[in-house]
């Protein structure tokens, strides 16, 4: 999504440097963090969570007592049972018991999750709401070192992750800890040696259990990066199959991927065999101190220190704590994860977006004015500057063809008008007044950008042309009115939609939009059609001229349609462009043909402005750029009527290239 | 690599492979499910139940497949997760039952075995159940993920093997979710405990049969909750198959939504969208909420459910059995044996449950994977190849007619042409006019429909694969780079080239000079699609590949008409020593590359309306002539 200028201008190797030096310190500034003061940080959030959590932990701390009190009924009526005079009603007590508390255990479980999943996933949500919304005000240089899936693992994986320990890990590591311990109370009230050994199995699968989830975690994430070398051979494979298949190299291809699907094929093993390690110690252990704990326990009662139901009693016990006691290594494993969750959603929302609207806007009458000032530009991290020092005046309603070798800074001149970047020197101004000194919507309301790499979103035809129009249109909202457009008598009007989408799609020459499945209301996109890069191109254009801007910025916005099609978009662009003041990019000769001047950019700044005729007589590094490449044969051939064909005598043509009778 | 080499290359030509489903395939006229066949129906969703059955039995058989050579492993372990199972499922028994009815009153008569026997024999079982399962858990990985490796393998071996027109048709973008997502699925299911689903059901046998055996009634009992158990399962499957799906699109609408408005952030400031994109965005994260919120409450009321069916079996065997050893029927000991398991029984129930959602994924990955493997390719190397050791590069059409498809229209009309070897054949027409078809013919993407096409006299669909990739090279418009360096780029046609060969092949292109400009020369890293050196540079190894695999016949497909001027100029030079003595058929782009043929073919249409040699042609003054001159009038301007 970068301008096709910063790869080739910025040297990548500092810009790398830098990003991982901030990266590093994000994550310091995270470790340093304990996990109270980062819960803290996010107490706006939480606040409906709170009283519901509380209550979600009582009915959790209830369940876990009630499952508690069955092993102690159990081992009540073992002894109760055993007496001569036991009658009927030590059964139905017991029965009774059991059967009220089963019933409150699966109530109190089911209050749990009724008490704190609503209020968790709602805190889940308002985060990431708020995360988007924190992102899509960030620059396009916050973007350009941003990659998207980074952004997006964090909007969902991290946050998922955060409400699974809210709405669980949270709750269940502080009842399964009083679970346990009340539990291992009732072993030691029934026998202190008994509830001695059971303890002494209990420490260490408590104690081992974050250990292995971080070995575990650390397996699960090497297999994870290997995967995804994986998918990086399948991409290439898939891509490069025509290579592949020219040379009969598919063996070879195969065997490298065959190499890393290997290694992935071992890290997995390596996983699973830390997990069946892990798992074997957590039913060994355990169960051998059972074992010896039979062995004591049959003694003791035999020497009627305890009775027979006590004994029961300790082994019902052993049983109902075995859960916890696993679990709460688990929990523990989890409350890191949480942590890294919550640094790494406070490490984006802490960084202030650098565009933004000033305190106190001014505004000017719009009349599509542009005036460059000794602009300077440089890249984030880039060494050295872009753009140096350019100065250009743009009248209103002229249109202005910018030129430059490629990489030479056009586009990110274009960008820096709209203040998708800001200038690091010198001004832009719009209409007499300096970009930054506009609100955003104010600005943005007077220009519209066709991108050469046109980005079009998931929606149908007519949103994604009308989007820049005031009125956008989505299903949920027709016609919904935009705030954020102060210039309501240049933008046109509900009625005139329709007309202002025809006349655009005309102009750009899209009207193969009508032959799409549901026409303009064609859902295009990840979910809906995809279309050429052409195609794309001219909705882009489409859409920019549909704003009806006072100024407008084209970037090169021709340069995947075919030599016919640009003739057709150019002619009728050129009566379009009739008072709107137009800044284009250009690299051919044919662009250039719409602009009334051109300025030619060379080594960041302005060497000269004039017409085509002028600067190509005038300067040999304009002529040098726009020399005109030589037609293709088949465009050449495209543009030859096929009558011409039928015409020639194809005097060369020997007899037996003729169609044959059937 | 000698293995793959013997497989990939049997594969390749006769469909000898294990996994490969396309074989079983019935004539289309005997069979019933064509219209499923392959990746055909991957899009529907609904299916009666007799295709439901076809293609369950289809990705059967491809996991029956799969699993050959690791089958004897399966066994053990599933013998093992019994044995490991049955001992764990025994231990309440031998803790109530065995120790306290029956070792107890022995040991105050003064028996000491009552003491030893119930504590070695749960020793016995806590270090059976423990070290198997060790065992079968490691088992379990190696035999999976031997499987997926097999069916990566597979996959991927049967997507190089599928001809163009398949790629073309099916897209880049799903032959690879085939291959990575889906085998993920399963990945996931293998990885997040399908051997605890396993062990989890065995469990809850055993636990059952004990039960059964101590106690008949109690095994009544149980059998009571088993009733609305199952129509508890059956609501839940039934409603989290929905609200599983419904997550899936809502989570998905979202993601495209953020990756959306994040790649495309310029456009949605520069149009002011920033806040009606969050707008929308917040809009789609409630949904997602909603779905969510909805999926996890139906297993908030499948838990508590279960538990309380659970708890109310419990009790009611507590107080039968409770009245039975009032009545001597029945130990104390083993009441509190049976209670226990009771209360055990229906845990991994839970545990099912959460797996259910990661194994219907993963069987609707199955599904799209077993039908991608069911794919035929079209070109496909007979079985006694003929072989070709040298090659002088002497091509002959003959009668030769093409089209996509049997119905489909004729898209090379029928064709005779003869190229002696070393000729340099320049083919012009208007888009669409079928250059391409004869370079796809060529470098056999496809085969002729009829007539004939040969190579030094051997009919190219009876020719060597390997002979056919030796003796015939083709440039693309897109040269494709992967990633690693530029030397195993230029390599990547030559595996066994020297260095010295490697440099002599871009020397003799002219790569040389600006692969030495390069940070790391030659062993520069091209990065992801070569994105740091430019098209034309990338083209130039291109070149250098094809000149280092010296074919005797080189094919040019538009190979420098995506370059712009100064590119052009940059490899036009390396382009003719690239020619050299070759048959080449160039599919022509600029006039000055087809200014270096010997011989121009103007075709239109699907058919032959010009041939000779440019000269000859321009002096003709037909559709050529025209052309040349209109190219030399946009040259001089």
């Amino acid at each position: 999504m970068q301008p096709s200028d910063q790869k080739s201008s910025a040297d990548t190797t500092p810009q790398r440097g830098a990003q991982e030096r901030a990266a590093q310190e994000r994550v310091e500034s995270g470790q340093r963090r304990t996990l109270i003061q980062a819960l803290a940080r996010l107490t706006p959030y939480l606040e409906g969570l709170k009283l519901r959590w509380f209550f979600g932990m009582l009915a959790a701390i209830g369940a876990g007592v009630i499952a508690l009190s069955v092993p102690v009924v159990l081992g009540g009526l073992v002894d109760d049972i055993a007496t001569v005079d036991a009658t009927a009603a030590v059964v139905w007590t017991a029965f009774g018991i059991v059967l009220g508390l089963g019933v409150l255990e699966a109530f109190f479980v089911f209050l749990r999750r009724f008490f704190v999943i609503p209020p968790a996933s709602d805190a889940e949500t308002n985060m990431r709401v708020s995360l988007f919304s924190r992102l899509i005000h960030q620059s396009a240089s916050f973007h350009g070192a941003w990659e998207a899936g980074q952004l997006q693992s964090r909007a969902i994986a991290d946050l998922n992750m955060l409400r699974r320990f809210f709405a669980f890990g949270s709750l269940m590591l502080v009842t399964s800890s009083i679970t346990v311990l009340v539990g291992i109370g009732v072993m030691f009230s029934w026998s202190p040696i008994l509830g001695a050994l059971f303890l002494c199995a209990a420490v260490p699968v408590i104690a081992l259990g974050p250990a292995f989830r971080k070995k575990f975690i650390h397996y699960s994430r090497s297999a994870q990066d290997q995967a995804g070398e994986v998918a990086t051979k399948v991409e290439e494979s898939v891509h490069g199959i025509r290579v592949l298949k020219a040379f009969g190299r598919g063996d070879w291809a195969r065997s490298s991927f065959k190499e890393e699907a290997a290694t992935l094929r071992d890290l997995e093993v390596s996983k699973m065999r830390t997990l069946a390690k892990f798992q074997m110690f957590m039913v060994l252990l355990p169960e051998t101190v059972l074992a010896l704990c039979i062995f004591t326990g049959l003694y003791l009662a035999s020497q009627g220190d305890i009775t027979p139901g006590s004994l029961a009693g300790f082994f019902a016990m052993a049983v109902v704590l075995k859960q916890p006691i696993e679990g709460i290594g688990m929990l523990i494993g989890m409350v890191f994860m949480a942590k890294t969750s919550i640094d790494r959603h406070i490490d984006v929302m802490d960084i202030e977006p650098n565009v933004v609207s000033p305190e106190e806007p001014t505004t000017s009458a719009e009349r599509g004015l542009v005036e460059l000032e000794n602009v300077h530009f440089r890249y984030p991290d880039a060494s050295e500057d872009l753009i140096k020092g350019a100065t250009l005046r743009i009248e209103p309603g002229e249109t202005m063809a910018l030129v430059s070798a490629t990489g030479g800074g056009t586009s990110t001149l274009l960008n820096l008008v709209p203040r998708l970047y800001d200038v690091t020197g010198g001004r832009v101004l719009v209409d007499g007044v300096d970009v930054r000194e506009y609100s955003l919507p104010d600005l943005r309301s007077r220009i519209a950008v066709a991108f050469e790499d046109p980005t079009l979103f998931s929606t149908t035809v007519k949103s994604n042309v009308l989007l820049g129009t005031g009125h956008h249109r989505n299903d949920d909202n027709p016609g919904e009115g935009d705030p954020s457009h102060p210039h309501r008598d240049k933008a046109p009007r509900l009625d005139q939609l329709d007309e202002v989408l025809t006349e655009a799609l005309h102009t750009a020459d899209a009207e193969f939009v009508h032959d799409l499945p549901a026409g303009l209301d064609t859902r295009i996109g990840e979910e809906g059609m995809s279309l050429s890069g052409g195609q794309r191109q001219r909705l882009a254009l489409a859409r920019a001229i549909a704003a009806k801007p006072s100024v407008l910025l084209l970037d090169d916005p021709l340069s995947a349609l075919d030599v016919r099609t640009e003739e057709r978009v150019t002619d009728r662009l050129r009566e379009v462009l009739k008072g709107t003041t137009t800044l284009i990019v250009a690299h051919r000769p044919s662009t250039v043909a719409m602009a009334d001047r051109v300025a030619l950019l060379h080594e960041g700044t302005v060497v000269d402005v004039g017409t085509h005729t002028e600067l190509l007589a005038r300067s040999s590094t304009y002529a040098g750029i726009m020399r005109p490449a030589p037609p293709s044969g088949e465009e050449l051939m495209d543009a030859i009527p096929a009558a011409h064909v039928d015409d020639a005598a194809a005097p060369g043509a020997p007899a037996d290239f003729q169609e044959v009778q059937p | 690599m000698s293995e793959q080499t013997s497989n990939g290359r049997a594969t390749a030509g006769d469909d000898t492979a294990a996994l490969d489903l396309s074989k079983m395939t019935p004539p289309p006229e005997q069979d019933d499910f064509a219209h499923l066949r392959g990746t055909a129906a991957e899009e529907d969703v609904t299916f009666d139940k007799e295709e439901r059955k076809f293609i369950r039995r289809r990705s059967l058989a491809l996991l029956w497949k799969a699993s050959a050579g690791v089958r004897g492993k399966l066994l053990l372990t599933a013998i093992a997760v019994i044995v490991s199972q049955a001992a764990q499922a025994a231990t309440p028994f031998i803790a109530g039952g065995l120790a306290i009815d029956w070792g107890l009153p022995r040991l105050i008569d003064g028996d000491a075995t009552g003491l030893w026997v119930p504590a070695a024999l749960y020793l016995i079982c806590a270090v059976t159940a423990g070290s198997l399962l060790y065992w079968y858990t490691r088992m379990t990985a190696e035999a999976s993920q031997t499987m997926l490796y097999t069916l990566r393998d597979e996959v991927f071996r049967k997507t190089q093997a599928l001809s163009l027109d398949f790629h073309e048709d099916y897209t880049s973008g799903k032959v690879i979710s085939r291959q990575t997502s889906d085998l993920e699925a399963l990945r996931e299911l293998l990885d997040g405990g399908i051997n605890q689903l396993v062990q989890g059901i065995m469990f809850m046998l055993f636990t059952t049969v004990y039960i059964w055996i101590s106690d008949i009634r109690s095994g009544l009992v149980l059998l009571c909750a088993v009733i609305p158990i199952y129509f508890l399962g059956r609501w839940y499957q039934k409603n989290a198959e929905v609200a599983y799906r419904r997550t899936r699109i809502s989570s998905a609408r979202m993601i495209v939504h953020f990756v959306e408005s994040m790649t495309g952030i310029r456009a949605v400031q520069a149009y002011r969208r920033e806040d009606a994109r969050s707008r929308q965005y917040r809009k789609l994260a409630k949904i997602y909420r909603d779905d969510m919120v909805r999926s996890i409450g139906l297993f908030g009321v499948l838990q508590p459910s279960l538990m309380l069916i659970g708890n109310l079996s419990v009790a009611a065997v507590l107080l039968w059995g409770g009245y039975r050893v009032l009545e001597g029927d029945l130990g104390a000991g083993l009441l509190l044996g049976i209670v226990l398991s009771t209360k055990r029984v229906f845990q991994p129930l839970d545990m099912i449950a959460m797996f259910y959602n990661s194994l219907q994924s993963a069987t609707a990955a199955l599904e799209k994977v077993s039908g991608l493997l069911e794919e035929t390719p079209n070109v496909r190397q007979v079985k006694d190849p003929r072989r070709l050791p040298d090659c002088a590069g002497e091509i002959e059409f003959r009668d030769a007619e093409f089209k996509y498809s049997a119905d489909g229209p004729v898209v090379m009309q029928k064709l005779d042409l003869h190229i002696p070897a070393g000729q340099t054949l320049a083919v012009v027409g208007r888009t669409g006019a079928g250059k391409s078809t004869l370079v796809k013919l060529l470098a056999r993407f496809y085969d002729v429909t009829s007539g004939s096409l040969t190579l030094d006299g051997v009919e190219l669909r009876e020719l060597a694969e390997d002979d056919h990739h030796r003796h015939v090279a083709m440039v693309t418009q897109e040269a494709f780079l992967f990633s690693g360096s530029i030397r195993e780029n230029i390599a990547l046609s030559q595996p066994d080239a020297t260095d010295d060969q490697v440099i002599e092949a871009a020397k003799a292109v002219g790569a040389h000079e600006f692969i030495m400009s390069l940070p790391e020369g030659y062993d520069t890293d091209v990065n992801k699609r070569g994105g740091r050196i430019s098209a034309g540079q990338r083209q130039l190894v291109s070149f250098a590949r094809a000149f280092l695999a010296d074919p005797a016949v080189l094919i040019l497909d538009e190979a420098t008409s995506s370059l712009d001027l100064p590119s052009e100029q940059l490899v036009q030079q390396g382009l003719e020593r690239l020619l050299g003595n070759r048959t080449a058929l160039i599919i022509a782009h600029r006039l000055s590359t087809v200014a270096i043929a010997d011989r121009v073919l103007v075709i239109d249409e699907g058919r032959v309306v010009e041939d000779g040699s440019p000269e000859d042609l321009i002096a003709a003054g037909g559709y050529f002539s025209k052309l040349h001159s209109a190219w030399s009038a946009t040259m001089g301007s």
